[in-house]
């Protein structure tokens, strides 16, 4: 991937190295500016003046020198960093939109956190690969090749002397990191926990006072800081016994540079100016030595992250459009269920959900859905927007099957309001004019206004700006509902599902809005799914599931008459009365409560 | 309608949508940098710093001998130049006396290197975890009221955050002091050797110093906007997975991806922007040393040829300066280090000073054997000063009894439920369990004595059997599937994979409401309290998981004393008796029939017939009032 920011790259590389040509040059300089002196002082040149001369010569070059390494080692530290961030510009949009196609079903089995992690940290490791890892290597192996040529070239004893304690720094670096590496996970893996225990225990403290739990929680804080305690000591311990160890060891070279080298001064064999240069190279060389765990770590990082990076971003979303998919045409806007039978098939094993549903939504018409929980009524509409494909069988609108035609105008054509809608941290108005952010403020309002929201937003201090979401007011449940209708009215679906979204909802302001919308529901064909009889027993035909099957179907009067399930749902619901609480207070006396463990 | 072929055609794609935007637009808030000296913060740390004493003395002493040992470094080399190296010296041994010194600094530095390390690091450690345990212990005790106005998110922030300030800078103060030394040492040596030279040399110190001041607070404010920016970036990604089925319903995709580009575009700007600011003080330093390292050349080469100047000293020089820059820049930016601990201080120290509201009395008595009778006399009680939310209110409630209490928001219910478990001491008044006063017994065994189930079923994360269990560890298995199966949680548990042994997901995501509170219903049974405080469920349940759950309740309340806030009407009907609460006051009391029979508020309310007293819509409710207000006048 970096090979695409490649004259970024090459340039780089250049940069990298004249800065350390420049940054091996300056030691030479030193060493041969002190041996003009003591070369002058020695009486071989009489002449002062000369040396003077030789003297500024040095000093302006070494100063010359000092400038350009400064600029060129900024040059190629900023193209890296330039470079991994452009990749980390392209890995999150690339990311980002892989996400957002990615089914629900893929959704429904990831957890949203290593969706995070993998958005936040593995794209992070990816980025810094180049510049801690890719370009210091370069580095490294230029100035150590450079450095160890220089060296061996003016005397080779000393020059192995002083390279030699680069293999025991750098093999204490990597394998230190490599250690620590593995500790920081275990280590981060603990504190997320202990995250997780505190915020748990605020978030419920309630609970934890009402059980007079303060101790319990205690020592449940207590294990997991303990054992995150006595870890980051550990850690500390290998870091620190390894970095004072190479230190150690480095400066030990020295000495043994400066005993041996000094003894070949006395000798006449070395002049002092390149001992002095000798030392000067070991201080260069390092702290790129003791980086080498980082880079080692910057690719084995690389190499997870890039792993479970391009494991999102090779995946094919489940549900998209066929090669050559035409938009669909609307005709007369007839929804069609063709002996349709899904099973969410993956790792979990497959469940069938539904199993031979056939039915007709016409214009004008409504569909009543209800039966009790599990029975797969919420699958049945998010089939429609193929949120998933069914596993048999077809859904056509207006005869085409829907997984023939464009995925994005099927669903602008279809409004599903959803059970639990999201709310975005943003404006009352951007919320709701979410599928259509260039709707203008009438349109939003004439939304607002048939799911009776209108009014209560009219109230709040700053009404259409009010901010909602993390942090903005908190609407409640059925304020939701009522917002999450406004949002899908906006858009004038073709064909509206209610997927048990006026649960929260009090029955009053529900005819309200069923009143509104009267206007669009009497020329749409209108899907309500509902476990409150009172949303759906107006519907043309009402489709009573049980497991997966139409168990009953039939007018809301069909129904009641045929004394079936619906019938019995009915009856619990609409007279909670003596019966009821008979019932509740003597579960066991009626023999009608194991209808409820379902 | 729109068609899709708007959304994509590249007018509309350009021109930026006016009513959309990805990720919070929410500004952080809390500041994050104060004085760089706080007395009061000061004082309070050092508190936490005071059993570590001893060993923080040891690492002020090492990190001492350690920069001695630095600085000895090239004092040796150049000893070893000057005198050890005389071309054709005769004697070797002065040398070999220099090579033995500077082994010796070695050694020397290597222990005391490893000791400030090791003893800095653990400290800074520990008194990280120690903070963090009193100010989590100490919320374990504060008043509910500072915990519902405080956002769990900010105290997660000073539990995190705030503390490793801190950490943060007791570890580098300590090495603070050593490059202050450092630097003075340098500085001392230099002038020391040649005063001439040193001067001259030391001249660059205080550029480089103001050059770092002046670069300081606007890199500052670069680096943290690109902190910001990338945290801007994680939150649109956030909302953009938590909220991917609206975004996939509505068609946002192609928006939200311009959206983001925007936010990822101006994350890149401000990254570059930060890595400019960092990266700027390379070639500055290095044209610095630079300049130092050309008058060391030609004014010590000078001073060389001239015979008044050592060649060693030059070398001595030239190793001093490439010193210069590393304690600067650790100096510079203990200020900023300052500045973030004494604000995170502020923060931790302002959680640690929140008072207790209910305390335990010295002689609290544990409270046992009781018979599990909840009585209120005079009861007068409100949040803020000058506004009773109860006022004068009285009532009992006999072992066994199930008392259901009724009102409209804000009438005092929930208040009423909190003063029996003493979550608040009354103003005036008393509360009486089992006829002891709550403020004569330890909250503890107070505790273990009421049993309560909330409104919103909170689970923990862990297992199912954990879960039902709770605080009551000794509860064996046993007792948790009796508990499960008496409310009707039993059949569902033994359907999910692991059966008992189920983790549950954040907050029990993996289970519907209805099961939450099955759970936490089962729970409140193992506890095995006299008394159970229950505020019913307002969130619309289906048909069936009510009817399970109404069973469960009835369970519950057997051979228990009760009192639910109770919102539907089969479970207020099902009472024993009824107690109706308006602005504080009750205003009736009595069995179903006996309040149909009076003909007030719960008459009313009741004939509207909504089948929960939560749906009967706000202005029905307040019509209501008003109606009895008239009567009564």
């Amino acid at each position: 991937m970096a090979l695409r920011y490649r004259s970024r790259m090459a340039l780089a590389l250049i940069t990298i190295i004249i800065g350390t040509a420049f940054t091996l040059w300056i030691p030479r300089l030193l060493g041969g500016a002190i041996d003009d002196a003591l070369y002058f002082l020695d009486g071989a040149t009489p002449d002062k003046g000369k040396a003077q001369a030789a003297l500024l010569k040095a000093a302006l070059i070494l100063f010359g020198a000092s400038v350009l390494r400064g600029s060129f080692t900024m040059a190629h530290n900023y193209l890296g960093e330039s470079i991994g961030q452009h990749m980390g510009y392209e890995l999150r949009m690339a990311y980002y939109r892989k996400l957002q196609r990615m089914s629900y079903s893929y959704h429904n089995h990831v957890h949203t956190g290593d969706l995070m992690t993998r958005g936040m940290l593995d794209i992070e490791g990816v980025r810094l690969f180049v510049n801690t890892a890719l370009l210091r290597v370069f580095l490294l192996a230029i100035l150590i090749g450079g450095g160890m040529y220089l060296m061996l070239s003016t005397d080779v004893v000393l020059g192995f002397i002083s390279l030699s304690f680069v293999p025991i720094v750098a093999w204490r670096a990597i394998a230190a990191r490599l250690k620590l590496r593995r500790g920081w996970t275990e280590l981060q893996e603990r504190l997320s926990i202990l995250t997780r225990v505190m915020d748990e225990n605020l978030a419920g403290i309630r609970v934890v006072r009402a059980f007079a739990a303060q101790d319990y929680e205690m020592r449940k804080f207590h294990k997991i800081s303990d054992s995150a305690l006595s870890l980051a000591n550990n850690l500390i311990g290998i870091r620190v016994r390894n970095t004072t160890f190479m230190t150690f060891t480095f400066l030990i070279t020295v000495t043994v540079v400066l005993w041996i080298g000094g003894l070949k001064v006395i000798d006449g064999n070395l002049t002092v100016g390149e001992l002095a240069q000798f030392l000067a190279f070991m201080f260069i060389l390092q702290m790129p030595v003791r980086q080498l765990g980082m880079m080692v770590n910057g690719f084995a990082r690389a190499q997870t992250s890039g792993t479970r990076l391009f494991e999102i971003l090779d995946l094919d979303p489940a549900i998209k459009d066929k090669p050559g998919a035409q938009p669909v045409e609307i005709t007369e806007g007839v929804l069609r269920f063709e002996n349709v039978s899904f099973a969410f098939m993956d790792e979990f094993g497959d469940e069938q959900v539904l199993r031979n549903i056939s039915f007709e939504a016409k214009p004008g018409h409504t569909i009543g859905i209800v039966g009790p929980p599990g029975s797969g009524k919420s699958t049945l509409a998010h089939l429609v927007p193929r949120f998933y494909d069914v596993t048999s069988g077809r859904i056509t609108i207006d005869g085409q099957d829907i997984r023939d035609v464009q995925l994005e105008s099927l669903r602008h054509i279809v409004g599903v309001v959803q059970q639990d809608t999201f709310m975005f941290t943003s404006s009352i108005e951007n919320n709701i004019a979410y599928g259509d952010p260039w709707a203008e403020n009438e349109t939003i309002h004439r939304a607002t206004t048939q799911a009776q929201l209108h009014d209560w937003v009219r109230r709040l201090p700053r009404q259409y700006d009010t901010l909602v979401g993390e942090r903005g007011v908190s609407l409640s449940g059925g304020q939701r509902q009522r917002l999450s209708i406004a949002r899908s009215l906006l858009l004038k679906p073709k064909l509206i599902i209610f997927d048990d979204s006026t649960a929260a909802i009090d029955a009053a302001t529900e005819q309200r809005i069923r009143a509104a919308l009267k206007e669009i529901t009497s020329e749409r064909a209108v899907i309500i799914i509902s476990h409150r009889l009172s949303s759906l027993m107006h519907a043309n035909e009402i489709l009573f599931l049980d497991k997966g099957t139409i168990a009953e179907r039939g007018s809301h009067e069909e129904l009641i008459a045929r004394g079936g399930q619906y019938h019995d749902l009915y009856e619990l619901q609409i007279r909670p009365g003596d019966d009821a609480i008979d019932h509740v207070n003597n579960p066991a006396a009626d023999p009608g409560s194991d209808n409820g463990d379902a | 309608m729109a068609t899709p072929s708007e959304y994509s055609s590249p007018q509309r794609g350009r021109q930026r949508p006016p009513h959309a935007v990805v990720g919070s637009q929410v500004e952080r808030d809390e500041e994050m940098f104060g004085k760089a000296f706080n007395g009061h913060v000061m004082r309070r740390f050092s508190g936490y710093l005071r059993p570590y004493r001893l060993l923080l003395v040891a690492a002020v002493a090492a990190v001492l001998v350690f920069t001695g040992t630095q600085l000895a470094v090239p004092i040796a080399i150049r000893y070893a130049i000057d005198n050890g190296l005389k071309y054709n010296a005769t004697d070797k041994s002065l040398l070999e006396i220099a090579v033995i010194v500077l082994a010796a600094v070695v050694v020397l530095n290597y222990l005391a290197n490893f000791l400030q390390e090791i003893i800095v690091g653990r400290v800074a450690e520990r008194v990280l975890f120690d903070l963090r345990e009193a100010m989590y212990s100490h919320l374990q005790h504060v008043s509910l009221g500072f915990m519902d106005r405080t956002e769990v998110g900010r105290l997660m922030s000073r539990l995190q955050g705030d503390v490793a300030a801190l950490q943060e800078f007791l570890e580098t103060s300590v090495f603070a002091i050593g490059d202050f030394v450092l630097i003075t040492g340098i500085a001392i040596v230099l002038v020391a050797v040649d005063w001439r030279l040193g001067l001259l040399t030391m001249s660059v110190v205080p550029v480089l110093l103001l050059i770092r001041i002046v670069w300081l607070p606007r890199a500052r404010n670069a680096f943290m906007g690109a902190r910001e920016s990338s945290s801007r970036l994680n939150g649109a990604l956030a909302e953009g997975i938590n909220g991917v089925r609206t975004v996939q319903s509505m068609s946002r995709e192609e928006v939200n991806a311009s959206l983001f580009e925007e936010k990822v575009d101006a994350n890149l700007k401000a990254q570059l922007k930060g890595t400019r600011y960092g990266q700027i003080m390379i070639p500055t330093v290095d044209t610095l040393t630079g300049i130092a390292m050309a008058i060391i050349i030609l004014i010590g080469g000078n001073f060389v040829l001239d015979r008044t100047l050592d060649v060693g000293v030059m070398v001595l020089f030239v190793l001093y300066v490439q010193r210069f820059f590393d304690p600067i820049r650790a100096l510079t930016m203990q200020y900023s280090v300052m500045q973030r601990a004494m604000a995170s201080g502020q923060r931790i120290f302002e959680v640690l000073d929140v008072p207790f509201d209910v305390e335990d009395k010295p002689d609290a008595l544990p409270l046992e054997n009781i018979d599990g009778s909840v009585e209120f006399k005079n009861v007068t009680f409100g949040y803020n000063r000058n506004q009773p939310v109860l006022q004068d209110v009285s009532f009992r409630v006999n072992p066994g009894e199930t008392v259901a209490l009724v009102g409209p928001t804000g009438s005092g219910k929930s208040t009423t439920m909190s003063l029996v478990h003493r979550f608040y001491d009354v103003w005036e008044g008393q509360v009486l369990i089992g006829g002891h006063d709550v403020r004569d017994v330890t909250q503890e065994s107070l505790g273990h004595q009421i049993a309560m189930v909330l409104q919103e079923p909170y689970l923990f994360s862990g297992t199912i059997l954990e879960n039902i269990r709770y605080r009551k560890e000794e509860a064996s298995r046993e007792d948790v599937v009796e508990a499960a199966r008496a409310v009707g949680a039993h059949e569902f548990i033994m359907r999910l994979p692991d059966g008992y042994e189920t983790s549950l997901e954040q907050r029990g995501g993996n289970l519907s409401l209805g099961q939450r509170q099955l759970i936490s219903f089962a729970r409140a049974i193992v506890a095995d309290a006299k008394i159970l405080v229950l505020d019913e469920a307002t969130a619309n349940i289906d048909s069936y998981t009510e009817m399970l759950i109404q069973q469960a309740l009835a369970r519950l309340l057997q051979g228990r004393t009760g009192m639910v806030i109770a919102h539907r009407l089969a479970t207020i009907r099902g009472a024993d008796r009824i107690i109706v609460l308006q602005d504080g006051k009750i205003i009736e009391e009595g069995n179903h029939n006996q309040l149909m029979a009076l003909g007030g508020l719960y008459a009313r309310l009741y004939s509207m017939n909504y089948a929960s007293f939560d749906d009967i819509p706000d202005e029905l409710i307040q019509s209501a009032i008003r109606q009895g207000n008239e009567t009564s006048t």
